[in-house]
């Protein structure tokens, strides 16, 4: 599905993902660990199209298109989905006209009726239960006065009404406690099927208990400097960052 | 400069939609301003001996005053004797009804999607179409008779009702109040005149289209609400005028006179044209509106401010009486090299007088924009209160924004409460509903839309839907 082949990409002049590799099928989840500055949510921009980031050599695939030939929202009516690390709020815009309307522009991309309001209602209901969103949720505006914990679930609430191929999780754990956590992962684990796959970026192991992945990569100076099951990511909470730099720089020179 | 500020330019960019010149035979005066001028607008409009001299009072006035110039707009002067003061459309008889209004004038209102038909038949609004200087017709008159409402143009109520319009006229923005009205007292050719009687709740929204037609002509309407005690009023202004190479002036003003437990509400959308996206041409907005509340009564303003290339105006109201209740709620749109200096004064004089204001500011392109309150709390307002947010939206790099709020107090009893904020339409935001499968464009009326939510929810149904038209970006759905 998606297919990252030697990718150089950076901001401000400044490179910061050196030469990195990673393929993802279909049915796959997919965690990327690394210490602070190693390039995990440059890749998570890079991947979604954020502006300001430069790619500089390499490529990335996205079911055999090449991605970068195809503009943000466009990504976003594919399948790409990024669940963002600080989710930006929208005042005075409906939370739940905001989705419909994202909703809508995917369908219409992919030629298929809009919903109306009742039906999309209806959806977004459903949907609400997986997050544990209380349906006053839906009348606010956008992640305005939300929770830390409240945009997060709002994300991933977003993701199930979206339903991606690809979901990509920036750092969805960072500042989330243990029930959000769990609901979180609860969240995640129902897109879950041989037709979907995760990219869950994170610092800590902790969000990898509750949604098992199939691969672990550890992402430093750039590069996927060493990669496994879920064993690995037990190795790293257990030991730190500190040995596996030291592995990269022993293999580098 | 960067992708998305590109992007949010070339949807401020979008031109201008209204711009076309109806081809209608106009009476019009040579250029300048005499006594001799008034007298013949006077003649022309078959006038009482009062409001003759009334006039030429003001004309007399307004030779002795000079042009304000503290208002953060620029152009250059304007040649008051380079004007026309007087045109009206050729009518050959009285109009019995709609059917014989001129076809030419009924396919311009057409082609604005404001068929006079349409709004009888579909909306229930009652019509009076202001067309240049002179009403051309009026529905729902026999029905808004029947409660005894009188809604008219200006002109025929000097003729049929010259008890009221001399007891009101000037009673709110005295013909000495500033140089614009004072010319505007002088020189007024039409406008609208609504009374509601004693007790009644006007049945419908009374709408008012504006026009600004013959090239080079002055619109100088004259506005006169009187809601009678206990009186309750909803009134509609909306405005597009044909696209000009050179600038027009318009210098209107509104009174509005709310007696005890009366209530006015004063709704506009404003789209006249704005200038080019080089800032040449565009229609000059020099507008004096202000209301007086008795006891009890409420008056409430309601704006949508997205033409004109500079705006002067200041929607105000008098609290003169006990517990009375003032309103403003304004969204301004300046794009491309549009000026606005707006916004409101509340002058709290009675006791347990209460005033709100939310001031919605969006500047894009070269645009800039001016928010400027003043609340004035008087020796005898006990207990007053006054609530107010500004709040400015950037889109680009090149706009401005500037609040100027002036607050006089003179009573201890006083609540105040001001908040104000400057926001910029985000790369983080854009990027957050492009990442969802929003189109940038669409991205930026939501973000647009949602900021003037507070404003819009104040509109009547059928004018926010207007309302969203005319802020240029198609802002679908976030209304009700």
């Amino acid at each position: 599905m998606l297919e990252i082949k030697d990718l150089r990409a950076g901001i401000d002049g400044k490179e910061i993902l050196k030469g990195l590799n990673l393929s993802i099928e279909a049915g796959e989840v997919h965690a990327i660990m690394g210490p602070n500055g190693s390039g995990k949510s440059t890749l998570a921009s890079v991947l979604a199209g954020r502006p300001g980031y430069e790619v500089l050599g390499g490529s990335v695939t996205f079911e055999g298109k090449d991605l970068f030939e195809i503009p943000t929202e466009e990504r976003a009516r594919e399948g790409i989905f990024l669940a963002m690390q600080y989710p930006v709020e929208i005042p005075g815009v409906n939370n739940i006209y905001f989705l419909k309307a994202a909703l809508n522009a995917k369908r219409k991309h992919h030629g298929e009726e809009e919903l109306d309001a009742m039906e999309f209602l209806q959806l977004a209901r459903e949907k609400m239960k997986v997050v544990e969103l209380d349906e006053a949720f839906m009348n606010r505006a956008v992640n305005e006065g939300f929770s830390g914990g409240e945009k997060k679930r709002n994300e991933i609430f977003q993701m199930a009404v979206l339903d991606p191929k690809l979901a990509i999780l920036d750092e969805t754990d960072s500042g989330l406690d243990i029930d959000a956590l769990r609901i979180v992962a609860e969240g995640v684990n129902t897109l879950r099927s041989e037709k979907h796959a995760v990219l869950v970026i994170t610092h800590y192991q902790r969000l990898l208990r509750y949604l098992v992945p199939d691969f672990v990569h550890v992402l430093a100076g750039g590069r996927i400097v060493k990669s496994g099951g879920k064993e690995l990511a037990e190795e790293l909470e257990q030991k730190g960052y500190d040995w596996i730099e030291q592995e990269a720089v022993e293999v580098a020179q | 400069m960067s992708n998305a500020n590109a992007q949010i330019e070339q949807i401020a960019r979008q031109e201008y939609k209204y711009g076309f010149v109806t081809d209608i035979e106009a009476d019009t005066v040579p250029p300048g301003l005499t006594e001799d001028i008034i007298r013949f607008i006077s003649a022309k409009k078959e006038e009482p001996e009062w409001l003759l001299e009334w006039r030429l009072k003001s004309f007399r006035h307004w030779l002795t005053m000079t042009e304000p110039t503290w208002a953060n707009v620029h152009y250059p002067p304007i040649d008051f004797q380079a004007i026309r003061y007087y045109s009206a459309p050729k009518q050959k008889k009285k109009l019995n009804s709609l059917d014989e209004v001129d076809p030419e004038l009924r396919a311009t209102f057409e082609k604005l999607g404001i068929s006079l038909d349409e709004q009888k038949r579909l909306s229930g609004v009652a019509v009076d179409a202001v067309f240049d200087s002179v009403s051309v017709a009026t529905t729902f008159r026999a029905e808004l008779a029947s409660k005894g409402i009188i809604f008219c143009s200006f002109s025929e109520a000097v003729k049929e009702h010259p008890e009221l319009v001399k007891k009101y006229l000037g009673s709110v923005v005295p013909y000495t109040d500033n140089f614009y009205a004072t010319l505007n007292s002088a020189v007024f050719t039409d406008g609208s005149f609504c009374y509601i009687p004693k007790g009644v709740r006007c049945p419908m929204e009374l709408s008012t289209y504006f026009r600004i037609n013959s090239a080079g002509t002055g619109q100088f309407e004259r506005t006169l609400i009187i809601a009678d005690e206990g009186a309750t009023v909803s009134y509609l202004e909306g405005c597009t005028a044909p696209m000009r190479d050179e600038n027009q002036l318009h210098a209107a003003v509104v009174e509005l006179v709310a007696l005890n437990g009366a209530s006015i509400k004063y709704s506009t959308v404003q789209n006249w044209y704005p200038g080019d996206k080089n800032g040449k041409g565009g229609i000059y907005n020099f507008v004096t509106k202000r209301g007086k509340a008795f006891d009890n009564a409420k008056l409430s303003w309601t704006q949508v401010e997205t033409g004109s290339a500079i705006t002067w105006k200041y929607p105000s109201c008098i609290l003169q009486g006990d517990n009375s209740v003032g309103e403003f709620y304004s969204v301004a749109l300046t794009n491309n090299y549009q000026q606005a200096d707006t916004g409101t004064k509340m002058i709290h004089i009675g006791k347990n007088t209460k005033s709100t204001i939310v001031s919605k500011g969006i500047s894009a392109g070269h645009g800039q924009q001016t928010y400027r309150g003043e609340v004035k709390i008087m020796k005898g307002a006990e207990n007053a209160r006054n609530y107010s947010q500004c709040d400015s939206l950037l889109l680009g790099d090149k706009c401005g924004a500037h609040t100027f709020p002036y607050i006089e107090v003179r009573n201890s009893t006083a609540t105040m409460e001001h908040e104000a904020s400057t926001s910029k339409i985000g790369e983080d935001q854009l990027f957050y509903c492009q990442q969802r499968g929003i189109s940038a464009e669409d991205a930026v009326s939501m973000i647009v839309n949602g900021f003037c939510r507070e404003v819009f929810r104040e509109l009547p149904m059928e004018f926010a839907v207007e309302a969203q038209k005319l802020l240029g970006v198609s802002l679908e759905g976030s209304v009700g």
